[in-house]
């Protein structure tokens, strides 16, 4: 264990090369660059609020910040935990020939994502100012998903990763399973419908739902629903250990399989 | 002399090499379901039991698929053994793949950074290296340009400038050094042959026995994953020449 903290300060600066080299590839040669990190989200609120607003008739003011604090959180999720899926494949020909922790792999794609995740708050801080909602002291709390989130992707990451190695079918299979995460996250629409009916625990069995929740009423200045948070911290932490375990059980393996 | 720097203790490496190549779920299912998952066991390292003391250098010789790659990557911490263990102690230069984490899409400069960071260096260091670095390569003029742009030649003279600028303890060498030009190669060879100098304990691949004569004091023999023999230099060489004649 001493050796493996060792190890990781050792490689904390490659980690640190890593996360950088992520977020500066990913808009390197588009004219706009990191810009597109705020541009993005804003557009897409846009365009959300407009049909899923205007069109289906959800005309409150603060919708939109709604439809913004859902869909940042979800973006960020499916986002990291498709580069983690594909960054032990994707680095393959680095895996064979050096050696280097391998978990630096999707961790480092998990935090660069991260890291444009947090920079792109700061469009959901200039929305909610302008339409009114305005920062109290329960907005502090959202702190603690924030983080939350971060483990909860990375676990699925670390499970993505190990999975994909072995199973190139995941990728695909990924992208439809995000797909039912998403409507079960009430990102466009306001879930008391779907609570009411009965049909509640479609949305209270997912960690991101409960995640996305708990992040929205601390936008909203309003406290969070105890019983929610503690669900998402405990699900999210089984997650990440189940990641870690699994990832160090079948590294060895993956050189064999790439 | 002396000081133990690697030891390889009971060192085996199997690979399943599986005959068909099972890429879907499905195909899993439907070949578990049928129990047709065969896979070959290939041993491709066999019970490798050695150590080296510093300054010795070992050349390692052997035909074709004989398993040498595979010891140095196993040495190198690349590929974990199947069975048995490998210890080693110091600064390791691997001259394995050189520029293995290389990205095309940055410039020579940042590439400096991040395959310094591959082989585990430090910020502080590479800063204090950097125009070391870019000197040794000759690249002064180009290392703001993106590495696509780069010849070959270029990029294997940058891996080897980052890779050969610390003072390792542990050489690894995969056949001989042929990086870049005449005169670039004439400039490697010196600076591998001042790291000689100063008792780094060297572990070298080669088909040329002539070579391994010339650079190491030990060698040893493989064959199909098998350690012919181990020992001084001139008994293993006699020995290797009867192999190949």
């Amino acid at each position: 264990m001493k050796a493996r903290i060792k190890n990781f300060f050792r490689y904390r600066f490659l980690l640190g090369e890593l996360v950088k080299k992520g977020i500066k590839l990913k808009y390197r040669r588009s004219y706009l660059g990191i810009l597109w990190s705020l541009l993005e989200p804003l557009l897409t609120m846009i365009v959300l609020t407009v049909v899923f607003g205007t069109l289906f008739g959800n005309n409150e003011k603060t919708f939109a910040v709604y439809v913004l604090a859902g869909r940042l959180l979800y973006s960020f999720f499916s986002q990291s935990t498709n580069a983690a899926l594909k960054s032990i494949r994707g680095n393959s020909a680095m895996i064979k020939k050096v050696y280097v922790p391998k978990y630096l792999y999707p961790l480092s794609s998990i935090l660069f994502n991260y890291v444009i995740f947090l920079l792109s708050l700061v469009v959901l801080a200039l929305v909610s100012l302008v339409l009114g909602v305005y920062p109290n002291i329960y907005t502090l709390q959202v702190i603690v998903p924030l983080i939350l989130i971060l483990l909860l992707s990375f676990g699925a990451g670390m499970v993505l990763a190990t999975v994909g190695v072995f199973f190139r079918d995941m990728e695909y299979l990924w992208s439809v399973i995000l797909m039912l995460i998403m409507y079960t996250c009430a990102i466009f629409y306001y879930p008391d419908r779907l609570l009411n009916s009965g049909k509640g625990w479609l949305l209270k069995i997912n960690p991101l739902y409960c995640i996305i929740s708990c992040f929205r009423d601390g936008i909203f200045g309003e406290a969070m629903n105890m019983k929610m948070l503690l669900y998402a911290g405990g699900s999210s932490v089984l997650i990440l250990l189940f990641g870690i375990w699994i990832f160090y059980k079948k590294q060895d393996e993956f050189i064999l399989h790439i | 002399m002396g000081k133990e720097m690697i030891k390889v203790d009971h060192v085996s490496m199997k690979f399943n090499l599986s005959q068909e190549k099972i890429d879907s779920i499905k195909e899993y299912f439907i070949k578990f379901v049928k129990r047709e998952i065969k896979y070959d066991e290939f041993w491709a390292l066999k019970d490798i039991n050695f150590t080296l003391n510093r300054g010795e250098r070992l050349g390692i010789l052997g035909l074709n698929g004989a398993g040498k790659s595979t010891l140095l990557k196993v040495i190198a911490g690349v590929f974990k053994p199947t069975e048995g263990s490998v210890a080693r102690h110091g600064v390791m230069a691997p001259l394995l793949e050189l520029g293995a984490g290389f990205d095309m899409q940055y410039t020579g400069a940042e590439n400096i950074y991040l395959y310094g960071a591959v082989l585990g260096y430090s910020k502080s260091f590479i800063d204090e290296k950097f125009d070391e670095i870019v000197s040794f390569s000759e690249l002064q003029k180009f290392i703001d340009v993106p590495l696509k742009n780069y010849s070959s030649g270029m990029k294997a003279r940058l891996g080897f400038s980052i890779a050969t600028i610390v003072a390792p303890d542990i050489l690894i060498l995969d056949e001989v050094l042929s990086v870049g030009d005449a005169k670039f190669r004439k400039k490697s060879e010196k600076k591998v042959m001042e790291m000689f100098d100063k008792g780094v304990t060297v572990l070298f691949v080669s088909h040329s026995l002539e070579q391994v004569e010339r650079l190491c004091n030990k060698a040893m023999i493989l064959e199909h994953g098998n350690m012919l023999a181990y020992g001084d230099l001139k008994e293993v060489a006699q020995k290797y020449r009867k192999i190949i004649e």
